[in-house]
């Protein structure tokens, strides 16, 4: 029993490692966020209440809703369907086509909103339409992010779901097409649903591409809290309207854990092959999704190379070149090559720091417990607010030295901002193959004289390092397209390459703007890359994800 | 009954309880000794403790109550990994990433044996076990009769001062655990281990052990 106690006390001591990092740099930053939204002065309901109720205010939340409603209607429409060609059915060269299609989820927010903008802008491709900083362009974008997510929760369900119950109801005679309306998609529901929450949450919290996109003419919560504070300096407004914020993610979290509770029950049983082979007859749905997933896919990625590379007289690398030179000191104090470099050291700091502390959790995760619920339960929470609520309340609370370490502007705030956004999805690579571990296996280990270090260490640090190497590539490719929270925290003179990127945007010229897509395409790139050699390090047990 | 100066494993009043309303007690009042070099035979049903009561006595299950001697000292609160007894799980757990001599040499590197000692220890260990040549072999490529095989050596390897076996030929087929059951007593006669052997197989129980103790619903008989 000793030995229980002395076991609880050194899980304590080391669950205080992730518990501090979280404290100061998440849990606080969110109460100062909520203190400054409540007080002023004193406490001051009515302030509040005045900044709720604006005019202003309003806008941005029906914005929000519309947003977030139509980016989520958007990937389902499309998502459905492309779930059915992608998954559904068999076909050759489909893996290639899935892979592509994934692409764009993975992609840095900055970048899709370059793209679209590449693509809508007045000089773009489609510039013709007029949709530059219109509602129209953000749906499009966003269904451009998530239509994947679609694709793939909704495929996996489908190609899962048993055949023999629709070939059931064509015996009794229902049509093809009676037989997807009442058979097929009610099966599909609990997937579709789950699906389209996760997307309406990604919606409702999107903000470079709003941001970039929407200009100031397009506001949500999410851009009109950034904008409070880099054009109004109004730290009140912005704290209010993140505690909205924090709210309205809260109620669509709790809806998709809902809406996911309801498919682990449909689910939860064995594994059953639906797929079957592409007919000739599949051609009429096939054709018309592929195209449009497609373009929508292929055209703004299209339009941000060609306008990277699109010159005053003619194609060049010009742009490319103009990355490694000094532009205007008013566009940008630094070289963009300066800024990639700034935004490779943040981003193995960020992920050094996401990991390691990821590492702990995971470690204390492992044998499932009350305690362990709890942690897991608090590691999650920054998952349930905006990177840019985090960004805001770092602001607020770091202003002033901590524990005798002054944080005041440091470039040190952006690192720390990117691993706690990063957090969570590390903890989520990691805990479930520490868990497919057999613990026995470990108690083997320790009746051969392995103390509870030398257990990890020698089973389940060999057994896990792929999946950690798996966790590092996500850590960085998060770190390094992290928008949201850098954009508060990043000084001007020391930009990231997703703030770079943002500034050259919002300069007039070819000059600037040229540059802009060409350090797009580059952070592209960058992140295909890392994605690319991540994946390569997902084993089977980490194949859930 | 009073352990001091006995030589081997002492066992007095123990019981295991697992948490949960109303709790579970698995193991009451359990008490029984094991000479050096002795195999003793624990037989009873499934369900009826006897897994719970060897992992107490190895150190892997918090007991609630009782107490473990080893040569009359008390060794119920030692760490598992500091008691020096070894455990052959059912389903063998070896290690996957390790090849099979690596297995056996886990608990040599654990005790910070010298490599070439190590090397000749794990040698003389797979050779006992009729796995010859088989140093090299990835775990995953065995049989069920080699794994078990492999699990025993890497048991024994560090010299532990007792040996559990928790039904460690069940998961096998009939015929080659007559067969095996027979090898493991030589094995253990060979290695001079003290050693105790779960298993509800009354034949498997009489050909391993020189005593059975018999097991029902929690309590020793």
């Amino acid at each position: 029993m000793r030995s229980a106690a002395h076991h609880s006390l050194s899980w304590w001591l080391l669950a205080l490692i992730p518990l501090a990092f979280l404290g100061l740099f998440f849990l606080w930053p969110l109460c100062s966020v909520l203190v400054h939204g409540l007080f002023d002065g004193g406490f001051d309901l009515a302030g509040t209440w005045a900044i709720v109720t604006s005019p202003r205010t309003a806008d941005a939340l029906v914005t929000t809703l519309l947003l977030a409603t139509a980016g989520t209607a958007g990937s389902v429409l499309l998502g459905v369907p492309g779930a059915y060609v992608l998954y559904r059915l068999r076909w050759r060269g489909q893996r290639a086509v899935r892979a592509v299609v994934a692409v764009p989820f993975v992609l840095p927010t900055v970048v899709v909103a370059a793209a679209f903008s590449a693509l809508l802008g007045r000089s773009g491709p489609l510039g013709f339409l007029g949709l530059d900083q219109s509602v129209l362009a953000i749906v499009l974008a966003l269904v451009f992010y998530n239509a994947s997510v679609v694709v793939r929760v909704v495929g996996g369900a489908w190609a899962g779901l048993d055949p023999s119950t629709a070939s059931a109801a064509a015996t009794l005679g229902a049509s093809r097409r009676r037989v997807l309306a009442h058979v097929t998609l009610p099966a599909l529901v609990p997937a579709i649903a789950s699906a389209a929450s996760v997307v309406f949450l990604f919606c409702a919290t999107a903000f470079g591409v709003v941001l970039v996109l929407g200009g100031t003419r397009v506001r949500t919560l999410e851009t009109e809290i950034y904008l409070q504070v880099n054009q109004f300096l109004d730290l009140r407004a912005a704290a209010v309207l993140s505690i909205l914020q924090i709210l309205f993610v809260g109620l669509a979290l709790w809806l998709s854990a809902a809406a996911r509770r309801r498919r682990e029950r449909v689910l939860g049983g064995r594994a059953l092959d639906g797929t079957r082979a592409f007919l000739s007859a599949d051609a009429w749905v096939a054709v018309p999704t592929i195209l449009t997933l497609g373009v929508l896919l292929a055209a703004p990625m299209y339009a941000l190379v060609e306008r990277s590379l699109r010159t005053i007289d003619g194609h060049g690398l010009d742009h490319y070149v103009a990355l490694f030179g000094q532009p205007g000191r008013t566009v940008l104090p630094v070289s963009v090559a300066q800024a990639v470099m700034n935004s490779l050291v943040t981003a193995a700091i960020a992920a050094a720091l996401a990991c390691v502390v990821g590492q702990i959790v995971a470690a204390l995760l492992t044998r499932r417990s009350r305690r362990s619920g709890a942690l897991d339960a608090v590691v999650m929470l920054p998952l349930g607010v905006s990177a840019v609520v985090v960004g805001l309340g770092m602001l607020l609370t770091l202003n002033r030295p901590v524990l005798g370490i002054d944080l005041r502007g440091s470039w040190w705030l952006v690192p720390i901002a990117q691993a706690v956004v990063a957090l969570p999805l590390v903890v989520r690579t990691l805990v479930p193959p520490a868990r497919a571990i057999d613990p026995r296996l470990r108690l083997a280990a320790a009746t051969l004289g392995a103390s509870p270090w030398r257990v990890w260490s020698s089973v389940d640090w060999p057994l896990l390092r792929r999946a950690f190497g798996l966790a590092v590539g996500f850590a960085f490719a998060i770190a390094l397209g992290e928008f949201g929270a850098t954009s508060f925290l990043a000084r001007p003179d020391r930009p990231t390459l997703p703030t770079a990127i943002y500034r050259l945007l919002g300069r007039p010229g070819i000059e600037s703007i040229g540059m802009a897509f060409a350090a797009a395409v580059v952070l592209a790139v960058m992140t295909a890359a890392i994605m690319m050699v991540s994946e390569r390090m997902r084993t089977q047990v980490g194949a859930d994800l | 009954m009073s352990g001091q100066g006995a030589m081997g494993l002492q066992v007095e009043g123990l019981r295991v309880e697992y948490p949960g309303k109303p709790p579970v007690v698995a193991v009451e009042g359990a008490s029984l000794a094991v000479a050096p070099g002795e195999t003793v035979a624990l037989l009873g049903p499934s369900g009826c403790g006897k897994s719970s009561l060897l992992g107490a006595i190895v150190g892997i299950v918090p007991p609630s109550d009782g107490r473990v001697l080893w040569d009359g000292l008390d060794v119920t609160s030692v760490p598992v990994h500091r008691r020096g007894f070894g455990l052959v799980f059912q389903d063998g757990q070896l290690f996957p990433h390790r090849s099979v001599a690596r297995n056996v040499a886990f608990g040599l590197e654990m005790a910070g044996v010298p490599r070439e000692e190590r090397r000749a220890r794990v040698e003389e260990l797979l050779a006992l076990v009729g796995l010859d040549g088989y140093g090299s072999r990835a775990v995953t490529e065995l049989s069920g009769g080699q794994r078990q095989r492999v699990a025993l050596a890497r048991s024994l390897a560090p010299r532990p001062r007792l040996l559990a076996l928790d039904e460690p030929l069940s998961s096998l087929d009939a015929d080659l655990r007559a067969r095996l059951a027979v090898e493991v007593r030589d094995i253990l006669a060979a290695a001079g281990t003290a050693a105790i052997v779960v298993t509800h197989d009354p034949a498997e129980a009489e050909v391993m052990a020189s005593r059975v103790l018999r097991m029902e619903e929690g309590e020793l008989l």
